[in-house]
């Protein structure tokens, strides 16, 4: 059967044609979806197997990144965005779409109140570099892939962080999935991504949709390779 | 408002055009005079501002395409047209089947793959990030973005290119005079302006170049250039008589008045920050979607950005062949209030201006509705004049002809007096001292701590990127994008710029530069035989005889370049009158600059090539003939010599030289490839040691023409002669490398496991130093 994915685009959204390609690529079927066409009711959530929230600058993040857009499916979409993540159905938010999920109430778990953020860097500027990860290959997300992993990230705002508190709680119910080794942006506990309790749903700040060939990686070229990105999107499809 | 014009003294005039802005000329104001005397009537403010506006240097380059009247060394020589008895003047005799469009578009295009082609343009933005640098730079990459999605029916942006030119950081702030920023707050304002720009809009920044020279602390200057994919079908536009004037995207306002007339004179202390615009990229990247699918579905029949001059450049143009009748109460204002002058002159950014067929004004409506971009129907193409009112009543009526071809033409003045060089004189030194001390130089320093704020992966398209490696701390000659996901054909895009070689020769410079955009292309793996070139000149006041003589050097030398490379020039830009008036009217000119970039399709990415060394024991090669070609290098710009010419291109060496890079590319024969530019042979060594992979290298191979003494091993090392690349190729693949072609090729060394460089002339060690140490020196030496 085919698996309907949807990337969700807000004013800003400028990852979407990737996320698209990616997810195909992987065997889904996806389609590019404004936020207007659910708002009118013209798409539903509903009949999508897979939602992807891409990378971006949604509303130029003028009120802090993936702030705006979080208040769309907080209160705009809540039936159907909770009832989409209740189901078990896959979400996955990169880079401004984990900002945005991180400002929607889905971390720890659905219905918490947000007491995780993703700020300004500690170096106070914009990064676009590749990484060093850590990935937690027994969630599905990253099954088959090497424990340590590299992907690129580039954002203002990804500094991962939280009270001491609820920052233990994630570790302690094992919603750690991707650390950085190499963290860029001051992140605590070096966090790059989490999934929610349920773990049906992935937020993280790396990019996988820009590593879907060997000739991406900046060192020599490994053509023949399966790219550690394009893993990643044939589990998000495979397990959809 | 009717201005009295008619009677005017010619003083009047002059006040007039000084007290309106209009940055005309006696002679241009008398022409206007004259063409009002004959209609017997008055003109409105609106009608002096559009004409001011059309004929202005910024949007008419009456410079570069004017007459000039020239004289070299005591010759003589009339152009008519400078640009194209130069620049142009080799595209008669070159193949440029894959030109799809030349010097007539907002942007150039060539054939790309599959139906493709590839837009390219570049603009500056340099008075408006003199005097408010965030706001100025932002706004002049906002517009080239506009100008690649103007371009035919709509190119979609792919990469963008930056090249900034600044004071020198450590410049003390006592030497910087009234209403003069600091080049260290330019330096960053237009840094995160460019940065906050193009990150929003979604569009990678893999190329570009910052240049520190004293001669830029009055009149910084800002290259935001931009590359564009387009279906070839859609590369031509036609307004039709009768199609509706459709403006989308942002509201109009009182921000930026007079951008294009302030923009064509000096800069002085009192420039006023209200000519800067506001930038807003969200609603950019708003329009920028759904004008694709406008185009795709073939809602309208041209598209034009508002960019200088607002409404009245956009419409103005579009409505050459058809006239246009305007209503500007239709105009969709940010403020109420607004002069009609002012509503059709505002440069507020984020406008295009379709011209839409009115039965498809329906559907066209529907799809910018549904994301949100606000549009409006500001009138209708036809009536052969430019007819423009507001509330009814008729504010101005001129005639396309007069508007367009009405401009008086003038005959300006160059000289150029060749002066001969003092004899090339070398200080003997340490190589890995001087190695030390450029790589310390700030032009030569790695430009790392901008180059990351950028996104250059945004897309999904890199390949090469400005600095490749894990660590990202290898530099690249060029870069390649990959802007198709599902098609395997790249873009290589390779920069030249180096003021310097121009300060004393202009005409060096340009064939310089001109090279150095097309190595770094051909060196990351672009097809140079369907390439093109883009010029952007940055000049002085060109009303100084001696300043435009310089220019015309360097015309020369990009003809003479585009002729001997056999790439033609298809896009352009000028940017003149960068200068400051100082106390007691003393003007300070910048150096006259010259960017030259080279973009190549790449026919299949898995073959491109990067800058570094790749693994242990491979043969280095140096390919080209090394000159004793000293003349403003940075040996001499370290004082370690003094004397000699910048670097001449051969016609017998050059293209053969980069043929032969491209085959043995394209042949999958080299594991690096490294083209010498600044620095010469020990620089671009040194570079491609930054992966970790050592070398060992013999210099005794290589032939110093012109001269053989105790000085000629730093000149070996340090020469900048034009034509030359170092090549890392397997031992497997050596031979037949040496057979592909009859080039001058030397066997000089090979790589090796350690980091260490060592060079040596035959048993006399040179230099022997661990790469890491000029690496640090390389990262550390830019302030931000």
């Amino acid at each position: 059967m085919v698996k309907k994915a949807i990337v969700l685009k807000a004013p800003g959204t400028n990852n979407d044609c990737e996320t698209r390609f990616a997810l195909k690529r992987a065997g889904a079927q996806p389609s590019i979806v404004h936020i207007n066409r659910i708002a009118s009711g013209e798409v539903k959530l509903d009949d999508f197997a897979i939602m992807a929230i891409p990378g971006g600058f949604s509303y130029g993040d003028e009120l802090g990144g993936g702030k705006v857009f979080s208040l769309f499916l907080k209160h705009r979409f809540k039936e159907s965005f909770e009832k989409f993540i209740k189901k078990g159905k896959l979400v996955v938010g990169i880079c401004n779409g984990f900002q945005v999920l991180v400002k929607t109430n889905v971390f720890p778990e659905l219905g918490s109140l947000q007491r995780l953020s993703l700020t300004s860097n500690d170096c106070g500027t914009f990064v676009c570099r590749w990484t060093e990860l850590e990935v937690d290959t027994g969630k599905f997300w990253f099954s088959g892939l090497d424990r340590r992993i590299k992907l690129p990230i580039a954002h203002a705002e990804g500094k991962f962080s939280g009270d001491k508190d609820i920052l233990e709680n994630i570790s302690g119910q094992g919603q750690i999935a991707v650390k950085y080794l190499d963290n860029p942006n001051g992140s605590c506990m070096d966090i790059a991504g989490i999934v929610n309790r349920q773990g049906n749903v992935l937020g993280l700040m790396p990019h996988p949709e820009r590593y879907l060939f060997g000739y991406q990686y900046p060192e020599l070229f490994r053509e023949k390779q399966d790219a550690w990105g394009m893993k990643i999107y044939r589990n998000i499809v495979k397990n959809a | 408002m009717r201005v009295d014009l008619i009677k005017m003294s010619a003083g009047e005039l002059e006040k007039l055009s000084r007290e309106y802005l209009l940055s005309l000329t006696l002679e241009e104001m008398e022409t206007v005079r004259e063409y009002f005397s004959r209609k017997k009537r008055q003109p409105s403010r609106l009608e002096l501002e559009c004409i001011a506006q059309t004929w202005s240097e910024h949007c008419k380059h009456k410079t570069m395409t004017g007459s000039v009247d020239y004289t070299e060394n005591c010759e003589k020589k009339l152009y008519g047209n400078l640009l194209k008895e130069t620049v142009f003047e080799a595209i008669e005799e070159m193949d440029t089947s894959h030109c799809l469009s030349i010097f007539k578009d907002n942007a150039g295009i060539i054939s790309f793959t599959a139906g493709w082609g590839i837009a390219i343009k570049a603009e500056t933005h340099n008075h408006p990030s003199a005097i408010e640098p965030y706001g100025g730079a932002s706004t002049g990459a906002g517009g080239v973005i506009r100008d690649i999605l103007g371009a035919g029916l709509g190119a979609k942006p792919v990469l963008n290119l930056d090249v900034f030119c600044f004071g020198l950081q450590d410049t003390p702030h006592c030497e910087i005079p009234p209403g003069v920023l600091h080049p260290m707050r330019v330096f960053r304002g237009v840094v995160k302006g460019v940065r906050d720009y193009s990150n929003r809009m979604g569009i990678p920044t893999s190329s570009g170049a910052i240049v520190f020279d004293r001669g830029y602390t009055y009149n910084p200057l800002v290259y935001c250039g931009t590359i564009g994919i387009i279906p070839e079908k859609f590369v031509n536009k036609k307004v039709k008589g009768g199609d509706l004037i459709l403006v989308i995207g942002g509201k109009t306002g009182r921000d930026g008045l007079h951008g294009a007339t302030f923009s064509s004179a000096g800069l002085d202390d009192e420039a006023d920050s209200a000519c800067v615009q506001i930038g807003d990229p969200i609603t950019e990247k708003k329009f920028s979607d759904i004008l694709l699918k406008l185009r795709d579905a073939g809602l309208y029949s041209s598209v034009t950005d508002c960019g200088a001059g607002g409404l009245s450049s956009a419409v103005g143009e579009m409505a050459r062949e058809t006239g246009a009748v305007v209503n500007l109460e239709k105009v969709p204002l940010k403020q109420q209030g607004m002069e009609a002058w002012e509503i059709f002159l505002s440069e507020s950014q984020e406008r295009m201006v379709l011209s839409v067929p009115a039965d498809k004004l329906e559907r066209a409506a529907l799809l910018l509705e549904s994301e949100d971009v606000e549009y409006a129907c500001i009138g209708t193409f036809g009536g052969d004049s430019l007819k423009i009112f507001y509330n009814n009543a008729v504010q101005a009526e001129l005639d396309m002809d007069f508007l367009h071809c009405g401009y008086p033409g003038i005959v300006r003045r160059g000289v150029w007096e060749d002066k001969s060089p003092d004899k090339l004189s070398v200080k003997q030194a340490d190589p890995a001292e001087i190695l030390s001390k450029i790589f310390a130089d700030p032009n030569v320093a790695s430009k790392e701590k901008v180059v990351r704020q950028y996104d250059h992966e945004v897309q999904g398209s890199a390949v090469i990127r400005p600095l490749e490696g894990i660590k990202q701390d290898q530099p690249q000659d060029g870069c390649v994008i990959r802007p198709m996901l599902e098609n395997s054909a790249g873009i290589a895009v390779g920069l030249g710029i180096n003021p310097f070689y121009g300060k004393q020769d202009p005409y060096r410079m340009a064939l310089s530069v001109s090279e150095e955009a097309v190595r770094n292309a051909v060196s990351c793996g672009g097809d140079i035989r369907r390439a093109a070139l883009m010029d952007n000149f940055c000049w002085g006041d060109t009303s100084d005889s001696r300043i435009l003589g310089e220019l015309v050097r360097a015309c020369k030398g990009c003809g003479d370049a585009s002729r001997m490379l056999k790439i033609p020039f298809i896009s352009g830009k000028d940017s003149l009158n960068n200068f400051y008036t100082a106390a007691a009217g003393v003007k300070i000119n910048i150096p006259g600059t010259l960017l030259v970039s080279c973009v190549a399709p790449v026919e299949d990415v898995a073959l491109s090539c990067r800058s570094a060394f790749s693994s242990p024991a491979n043969y280095i090669y140096l390919a080209g003939e090394t000159f004793c070609e000293m003349g403003q290098s940075m040996l001499a710009r370290t004082s370690f010599c003094s004397g000699s010419r910048p670097p001449l291109l051969r016609e017998g060496l050059s293209p053969k030289i980069l043929e032969f890079i491209r085959r043995c590319i394209r042949s999958g024969l080299l594991e690096s490839c490294h083209d010498l530019s600044e620095g010469g042979l020990a620089l671009a060594a040194a570079e491609m040691c930054f992966s970790g992979i050592g070398a060992e290298i013999d210099i005794s191979p290589v032939e110093l023409k012109e001269r053989a003494d105790e000085s000629s091993k730093l000149l070996k090392l340090f020469s900048e002669s034009n034509s030359r690349f170092l090549i890392e190729v397997k031992a497997e693949n050596a031979r037949r490398v040496e057979s592909l072609m009859d080039v001058p090729l030397k066997l000089i060394g090979k790589t090796a496991a350690g980091g260490i460089l060592n060079i040596r002339d035959g048993n006399n060690t040179l230099m022997k130093e661990k790469s890491d140490k000029f690496k640090e020196i390389y990262r550390g030496s830019l302030k931000w």
